[in-house]
């Protein structure tokens, strides 16, 4: 695992660069060393505030003149906020320190790493000249009509005009999960008796008997669990289901996940309350846009590090995904077993469900249905529609459906 | 505690071996008062990490375990009501007549019902163990930023309490949940990885004298072997101590691949990765190490 290795490394070796405390000589060229340091983990990405550095600059002062260890763990517990920060940090400080044993480099501004961008495709069809500007969508006015028609049609296949529009509509969306009893009780007017407030009103009567308080036990939503494929197969429409998921961020306890080549946690990119913002910062962050899918994998990773650790454990977990599995089918089986034995739900929706003649055919699909408890479709806006209103607790055929071809459900 | 050696030195007489990263993270977390965030997988020794600074600093340690629905009456203090009640038939018995007086004792500091985190305010020193801050919700990591900036609780009835020497705190994650950076800012970061071959068996050997040499080597490079081979639940340095004991207790000087398959419950939870444990050659790992 890449964690290996790190224990120690960098640890060794002493006196690369002498960072004395503010009393010393020179101690202001010294701190002017460590907040460049500091600069250039910014630059590599590192949420590096302005209270972290004057943390790492009172904790190097009150370490070790000079040792170059001191510095490297003192940055290391006051600059990083997650598990995510430390190989960049590693990367930065080796840049800027030197490496382990060599004097120190002049300081080298770390760039930030090439990133992939997302690239929105148009729709298939040419629906607009070479020369046009960015389609604005039609006027508002026209909106609830077209919007009728918008529902149902599948986002693959919508123009640029038609797809700006839909976005719009997505952003007002929300996604609560079915409530659960939590262990927090609120007072109520029926319930059991409340012995705390029972009690506290009596000494307020001075111990004269007074009416009965009562509590009942508070329901909170279940936490949402989204996956979102990203692979080639689901290039038309995982933009349109990654905005369905921001409007999700953003309405509160959801989880967003991307599946592609590898498994990228995409809630923090997603809380911009902006969609455009939040998708590019989203672009940024998810690497492997297009490529293959390894589902069984990737949820086997999910599982390992997220899922089995709670983030799965009664809640509904949803899976945006057509289902085509490169590796081997047999392990998504396992690992749907396995999620299913974790979340209190497993909806599954899956883009291509609403195309004619549509039958789960694909291994990967196969193998996953048994272990999912509701299958729904997930090409339209009328669609997720329908999903949201699936992980809130309805039951799927109570929800009219878009176009009527549900039955194939497992 | 006057450098991280120091600490180091301090810390591994509890029988809690650190790093020098660990050291140097303790070391802060002591000198600047500032709580000391530890985040890692399950049983690498986060929450064993507090019992030892506890135990290294004299202090007693007082454990907030935080759960999905935790509040400020469960975590911060709360009143004594059935007692205050008590209090007040009592005084009627006896006929006190200073209405204003009976009022004033009803708040007495003995029907405070001090919670963990009160009770590391008013206790110094003390070591505060935050367990599992991923699992309270927001609000509850709100309130723990505002503790833990000001050291510090109003309590309307009595006024506000101060902490003149602030308690060592650790808070521990589990990242089944991002924590929020609000408060992680306040705090120092330490991520626990598994330990190398040499610490573990050094923290073996030094958590079990009574183990034989042979014993811990053979236990912790199985362990490390385990480690590498994708699990659902990869054993943490407290399953190796566990599978270690449960060996000593069998009467084991050393072990054999037939006997670590028979142990092999004390360390793997898992039925999928017992099957997998199986399928991997012990005696091979045994004899590389044993040679």
């Amino acid at each position: 695992m890449s964690a290996k290795g790190r224990e120690g490394n960098g640890a060794a070796g002493t006196g690369a660069r002498p960072p004395r405390g503010p009393s010393g000589p020179g101690a202001g060229a010294a701190d002017a060393v460590l907040v460049g340091f500091v600069r250039a983990l910014r630059a590599a990405g590192v949420d590096a505030s302005t209270e972290r550095l004057y943390a790492f600059l009172r904790a190097v002062n009150v370490l070790r003149p000079g040792v170059r260890a001191d510095v490297y763990w003192a940055g290391r517990a006051t600059l990083c906020g997650g598990h995510d920060d430390l190989e960049r940090y590693e990367r930065v400080f080796a840049a800027y320190f030197g490496p382990v044993g060599e004097p120190a480099r002049h300081p080298v501004r770390a760039a930030p790493p090439p990133r992939m961008r997302l690239v929105m495709r148009d729709a298939p069809a040419g629906a607009r000249a070479p020369g046009e500007s960015e389609p604005l969508g039609p006027p508002t006015s026209t909106l609830a009509s077209s919007a009728e028609v918008l529902r149902h049609r599948d986002v693959g296949e919508l123009d640029a005009a038609e797809r700006a529009q839909l976005n719009r509509l997505l952003a007002a969306f929300a996604l609560h999960g079915q409530t659960r009893r939590s262990a927090r009780r609120r007072p109520a007017r029926r319930g059991d008796v409340d012995p705390r407030r029972t009690v506290r009103e009596l000494l307020r009567r001075g111990g004269e008997p007074a009416r009965l308080r009562r509590h009942a036990p508070v329901r909170r939503p279940r936490r949402v669990v989204l996956l979102v494929d990203v692979s080639g197969s689901m290039a038309p429409y995982a933009d349109a289901l990654l905005r369905f998921a921001h409007a999700a961020v953003r309405g509160g306890r959801t989880e967003v996940f991307t599946i592609g080549t590898r498994l990228t946690r995409a809630t923090r990119e997603l809380s911009h309350r902006d969609p455009d913002l939040a998708m590019a910062a989203l672009a940024a962050a998810v690497p492997d846009w297009r490529g293959g899918t390894r589902l069984g994998e990737l949820l086997r990773e999910f599982l390992n590090r997220w899922g089995q650790r709670g983030m799965a454990r009664g809640a509904v977990v949803v899976l945006l995904s057509d289902g085509w599995e490169r590796g081997d089918p047999e392990l998504l089986g396992v690992q749907m077993r396995r999620l299913h034995g974790l979340a209190h739900q497993v909806i599954w929706a899956n883009p291509r469900k609403a195309r004619p003649g549509y039958a789960p055919l694909a291994a990967g699909m196969a193998a996953a249905l048994p272990s999912v408890d509701v299958f729904v479709e997930g090409h339209s806006l009328a669609a997720l529609e329908r999903l949201a209103a699936v992980v809130r607790g309805a039951e799927a055929d109570e929800v009219p459906v878009a176009f009527g071809k549900g039955a194939e459900r497992a | 505690m006057d450098d991280p050696e120091q600490v180091r030195a301090r810390l591994e007489e509890t029988g809690y071996l650190v790093d020098e990263g660990l050291a140097v993270t303790c070391f802060l977390a002591l000198r600047l008062h500032r709580p000391l965030f530890c985040e890692g997988d399950a049983g690498v020794g986060k929450t064993a990490l507090a019992a030892a600074l506890a135990e290294a600093l004299g202090a007693p340690l007082i454990r907030l375990q935080c759960h999905e629905g935790i509040d400020a009456s469960q975590a911060l203090y709360d009143w004594d009501f059935p007692r205050q009640l008590l209090h007040l038939r009592a005084a009627e018995a006896a006929g006190v007549q200073d209405a204003d007086r009976l009022e004033s004792e009803l708040y007495d500091q003995r029907f405070l019902i001090a919670r963990p985190l009160l009770r590391a305010l008013r206790t110094q020193p003390s070591v505060l163990l935050v367990d599992e801050i991923d699992r309270a919700d927001d609000e509850f990591e709100a309130f723990l930023l505002e503790l833990l900036s000001e050291y510090s609780v109003t309590i309307p009835e009595i006024g506000t309490l101060r902490a003149d020497r602030p308690p060592v705190v650790v808070l521990t994650s589990n990242r089944t949940r991002e924590v929020h950076d609000a408060l992680k800012r306040r705090c120092l970061y330490h991520w626990f990885d598994h330990p190398s071959f040499a610490r573990e068996l050094a923290i073996v050997r030094s958590r079990l004298p009574r183990v034989s040499a042979r014993l811990a080597e053979q236990v912790t490079s199985l362990v490390q072997a385990l480690r590498g081979a994708d699990l659902v639940k990869p054993p943490g340095v407290a399953e190796t101590i566990d599978w270690a004991e449960a060996l000593a207790a069998l009467g084991a000087n050393e072990v054999d691949a037939d006997l670590a398959v028979a142990t092999l419950g004390s360390v793997l939870k898992y039925r999928e990765d017992t099957d997998r444990a199986r399928g991997l050659d012990l005696a091979a790992i045994l004899s590389a190490r044993g040679a």
